[in-house]
């Protein structure tokens, strides 16, 4: 599946039953350079839309919204240690955490790339 | 935002480099550049940082002579401004009359030929007609405020900062600490002051509005000099421990909670005689309640300003006002207010981060050493 988008600016992939959820890399350039993640715990279920993470960049803190329900099956321990990937690679190797779905259907409210492009554009 | 956002005159060369701009005080003025407020930082401790600070106010105290001036200026500030010598800056702030806050400033004494009478002040963007208005009301009969239309002031911070300088201006060198010269930059008149806020060893330079974009180019020729934004003026500030208005300074905060006193001559304080120094008096006889600390959190999350500081025991004792990370550092540190009783260095405490309790400690201001040219 292509990667989608959420209002929010996450960007979410698909394999199986499982999303990999990251920040856009508009998002990363907003926020200028990351010195902070904070992941939510593995196990934890989450609903759409509520705030379950949060990065700091030296100038302010922002929330990540959840685009969609399920359980944390992963977490990008990567960040923790390294927050600076989230500039270098924000679409690639900086992905945050990894839900497994429960509301599959809640995947069609997001946006391809070029109706993200449009939304930020 | 209602109101049309000013710019300063060196808002195209801000356009031109590819900064980003955001609302501050009133002005369209540079968060950063695209290098990013990281690299900016960093530049500026390793080699020379170019600010704009043309939207803070300048203005002038003029009276007929240094002696009267002065005096009358000392009603409104705690500093010793009657002891300044001729080209000799001083920091200072404006009282209320309960002895809180009303700014932070600086005062400098004129030497310029017929200008003996005049005092240069530079006080902050955000509290311009605040102070504007009270200073005019406090000064007496035939002294008056004078303000700086059509002037721009440009800042270059940074251990290159006078390698860069000297190269127009052999004479800025040999520039003392909190004194200025008037120097001729190209064919540019400059009040060039040694002095700053960056922790580091550096320069403001005022010109006229007119000169200030050239005198911008000619700096950036330099291939030690970069231009930074507020983003990295305020990480920068923070490190070194200096305050920032509407941060650690309010109009509720005296001077001596503040960490100011250092500011007020021992003749000031021992004669008052300024707006604001009953408390002043009494909280140097008696000691503060609460004071400016700095802290450095354990962990590597960030604690913002209005963090709640509370004791081991989950007792809330203070309040952050500033916090962020500090790239020198290389971890988060902050500032704010706590209980005189918990003020000590190492003392450990707690700051509330999104309902957790995250361990931190009191540490010794500044974060980095000063790199002040003494």
């Amino acid at each position: 599946m292509n990667k989608v988008f959420s209002k929010d600016h996450e960007w979410v992939t698909v394999e199986g039953d499982v999303a990999t959820i990251g920040i856009t890399n508009h998002a990363q350039e907003q926020l200028g350079d990351v010195v902070f993640v904070e992941l939510p715990k593995i196990g934890a279920n989450v609903v759409c839309d509520a705030s379950i993470a949060v990065v700091e960049s030296v100038k302010a803190a922002s929330e990540i919204y959840v685009p969609v329900s399920g359980e944390i099956v992963a977490i990008n321990n990567e960040l923790t240690g390294d927050p600076a990937l989230v500039n270098r690679d924000a679409e690639g190797e900086a992905w945050f955490f990894k839900v497994k779905l429960a509301k599959p259907d809640e995947l069609a409210k997001l946006m391809d790339k070029a109706a993200y492009d449009k939304f930020v554009g | 935002m209602n109101e049309t956002l000013q710019r300063t005159p060196l808002y195209e060369a801000h356009k031109a480099l590819g900064a980003k701009l955001v609302p501050f005080a009133g002005y369209e003025m540079p968060v950063q550049y695209p290098t990013g407020v990281l690299a900016e930082h960093n530049w500026t401790r390793a080699n020379a940082g170019l600010f704009d600070v043309s939207h803070m106010g300048q203005c002038f105290i003029v009276g007929p002579d240094f002696e009267t001036t002065s005096r009358a200026m000392e009603k409104l500030v705690p500093a010793d401004i009657v002891g300044l010598a001729p080209h000799q800056q001083r920091y200072s702030q404006l009282l209320n009359e309960g002895g809180g806050i009303l700014d932070d400033l600086m005062i400098t004494r004129a030497a310029y030929k017929n200008y003996e009478g005049w005092l240069y002040v530079v006080v902050n963007a955000s509290r311009k007609q605040p102070d504007y208005a009270h200073i005019e009301n406090h000064l007496p009969e035939g002294i008056k405020l004078q303000r700086g239309e059509d002037m721009a002031l440009l800042a270059l911070q940074g251990p290159k900062a006078v390698e860069v300088l000297e190269k127009f201006a052999p004479a800025a060198a040999d520039l003392n600490f909190m004194h200025y010269a008037a120097l001729d930059i190209e064919g540019i008149a400059a009040h060039v002051t040694r002095c700053g806020y960056s922790g580091e060893d550096g320069f403001e330079l005022s010109v006229f509005a007119k000169d200030a974009a050239r005198l911008w180019d000619l700096l950036m020729v330099d291939v030690l000099v970069r231009p930074i934004g507020l983003g990295a003026r305020d990480s920068l500030r923070l490190e070194a421990g200096l305050c920032l208005y509407g941060h650690e300074l309010d109009e509720s905060t005296s001077p001596n909670e503040a960490g100011l006193l250092w500011s007020i001559a021992k003749r000031r304080r021992e004669e008052g005689g300024f707006i604001g120094a009953s408390r002043v008096q009494k909280e140097w006889a008696q000691g503060v309640s609460r004071k400016r600390v700095g802290i450095r959190p354990d962990g590597r999350a960030p604690a913002r300003d209005g963090t709640e500081i509370q004791n081991v025991d989950g007792r809330k004792i203070g309040v952050i006002t500033s916090g962020g990370f500090g790239p020198t550092v290389n971890g988060p540190i902050a500032m704010g207010y706590v209980e005189t009783a918990f003020a000590d260095v190492g003392t450990k405490v707690n700051l509330i981060v999104r309902g957790q309790a995250l361990p931190a400690q009191i540490f010794k201001l500044p974060f980095i050493p000063n790199n002040f040219r003494r």
